[in-house]
């Protein structure tokens, strides 16, 4: 079968970050199980059988599409970062940039290799999730989008990440002082209708927010805030940020002397 | 029709963020199947050139051409048609060393099933084949140097660019990395490289360009740089230590003492050294050995990069 070498090109770097994941499982694939099945037991049995039911549903069934958001945040952002900066560190990056490859590929490649990596986890959380509830589905369609546009969106945001950072510490800023904040005020464990309205609004300004609102829909048919407006601030800020990367690469900025 | 040249280089400059000029307008030109040595001190400009021509330093101004398409044209086509070894180390650490030039070739576009048969001949070639599923932390110096060849011969490149490829190899591997790369040169690839080790450029290269301070001082063939050498210093070993009585007898001819067994001998360009190892035989001083005092073109580089 005849494959041009741009897919091939593509195909290399998705493989090699896809073996990678498997490789080194224990450091990708399981502490998000962990953590999360943590979270199911504790915030929603034990806690969570405490607390009213949210929107008609329990509060486990309500935190448990908000959870897998989080693992799929976290895992699509620390796989790209972590993956480009290592590259760049020890420099087997300019493998691919000596490479007749065009920009725009090795994006995509590492950019895969974060969303596949965040596929696989949401599963396994899903997964783990059933211990604990059963699932209820509303909307599969809205569900693969949520996450699939999550994923994308935060691979892209790691790779800017890597990118721009010098040291091992400014891989580590981004996902400790922005990310997980932004997650936890995000509606993972609440629904903002609960909250005093000068939060709730200050709540729209989170993006996360609009991401576990959508993935929540998918599940239980309800969300905070419109659907419609979710998919359209995932596909602008996507669209921003691969803008930006893409611009960065030509410039060779962070990448190039 | 005239054969297009492997490498146009035109009025190159490269001007560091910090302010440094690394280059200051650089012209070359390198014909196809050539074998250059871009020779100079540090810091003259040579990894600056090499990282431009490879895709890895952008340059400030001034024109490019590989293999006659220009790199501002079609840069991802011009990066195809060259391989590069470059200084330092640059491969994953953890990744097995079949993987690491397989991949490389996934990179150009080459499928899987095309690459394993290249990279299988040209890990044999380079006597790593049995290393091939250790993970390259796990290689000896020499080892990695001769994978950054393997991986950058994957693709089948016309131009080869090589910084420093010898770099902390021992003798015996040096001379099989040349006997190596004269092979492929004679195969047709176009090969330019760095070195401090002017033995090698001798050996290995037909044309030489010297580098200094951003920019190229000269450039020629090594046998025309070599009959332009205004001079050459040998060193002839005595038998018996030389006395300060000898040393008189041999004041007039461009003779020192070097050690208390050696003297050396500058000839200007165009002299023979027969008189000189006449008059020192004539003296009693019995001659074990005549020799270079470093490569003939080590003298030239030193002459023309003297500050």
């Amino acid at each position: 079968m005849f494959r041009s070498p741009t897919i091939i090109g593509y195909l290399t770097i998705v493989r090699k970050e896809v073996l990678r994941v498997f490789r080194i499982w224990m450091q990708t694939l399981l502490p998000s199980v962990i953590t999360m099945g943590l979270y199911f037991a504790i915030f929603g049995t034990f806690i969570g059988s405490q607390l009213p039911p949210t929107h008609g549903f329990s509060y486990i069934q309500f935190i448990v599409p908000g959870l897998v958001m989080m693992a799929v945040i976290t895992n699509a952002y620390t796989n790209v970062v972590s993956t480009f900066f290592g590259a760049k560190m020890q420099r087997y990056l300019e493998e691919l940039l000596v490479s007749p490859l065009p920009n725009w590929v090795i994006v995509a490649g590492f950019v895969t290799g974060g969303v596949v990596r965040a596929l696989i986890v949401a599963v396994l959380v899903l997964g783990v999730s059933l211990f604990f509830t059963h699932l209820v589905i509303f909307n599969l369609l809205v569900i693969f989008g949520a996450v699939l546009l999550t994923s994308i969106l935060f691979s892209i945001a790691g790779l800017l990440n890597g990118i721009y950072a010098k040291t091992f510490d400014a891989i580590n800023i981004v996902p400790t002082f922005v990310l997980t904040p932004l997650t936890y005020l995000g509606g993972v464990f609440y629904s903002i209708d609960k909250l005093p309205v000068f939060f709730r609004y200050l709540s729209l300004a989170n993006p996360i927010l609009y991401m576990v609102n959508a993935f929540r829909y998918g599940f239980l048919g309800i969300s905070d805030v419109s659907v419609g407006v979710s998919f359209g601030v995932m596909t602008a800020f996507i669209v921003a940020l691969l803008v930006l990367t893409l611009y960065l690469f030509g410039k060779g900025a962070g990448l190039k002397s | 029709m005239a054969k297009i040249p492997a490498i146009e280089i035109g009025e190159v400059k490269k001007v560091y963020k910090t302010g440094v000029e690394a280059l200051k307008g650089v012209s070359l030109t390198v014909p196809a199947g050539e074998f250059m040595a871009l020779l100079g001190p540090n810091g003259a400009g040579k990894s600056t050139l090499i990282g431009i021509l490879s895709g890895l330093v952008n340059k400030t101004s001034g024109t490019i051409s590989v293999n006659g398409v220009s790199i501002d044209v079609d840069h991802d086509k011009a990066k195809s048609f060259i391989g590069v070894v470059p200084q330092e180390f640059n491969f994953n650490w953890f990744e097995k060393v079949i993987d690491i030039v397989v991949n490389q070739a996934g990179y150009y576009g080459i499928p899987r099933k095309e690459a394993l048969p290249r990279a299988e001949q040209l890990l044999k070639d380079l006597e790593l084949w049995d290393k091939r599923f250790t993970a390259s932390n796990q290689l000896s110096g020499g080892m990695k140097r001769r994978l950054m060849i393997a991986r950058a011969l994957i693709h089948e490149p016309k131009v080869l660019l090589l910084d420093e490829p010898t770099a902390g190899v021992d003798v015996e591997l040096r001379r099989s990395m040349w006997t190596f790369l004269r092979e492929l040169n004679n195969d047709g690839t176009t090969i330019i490289l760095t070195t401090h080790y002017l033995e090698e450029a001798e050996q290995l290269c037909r044309r030489v360009a010297i580098i200094d301070q951003g920019a190229i001082i000269r450039e020629g063939t090594v046998k025309d740089l070599l009959t332009n050498l205004s001079g050459v210093t040998l060193l002839v070993d005595t038998v018996e230590p030389i006395r300060q009585a000898e040393l008189q007898l041999l004041r007039g001819y461009p003779i020192k003492k070097h050690d208390e067994t050696t003297l050396e001998v500058r000839l200007q360009h165009g002299d023979t050294a027969n008189d000189v190892l006449r008059k020192i035989s004539s003296i009693g001083l019995g001659i074990v050995n005549i020799r270079n005092s470093g490569s003939r073109l080590e003298e030239v580089f030193l002459e023309l990069t003297k500050k």
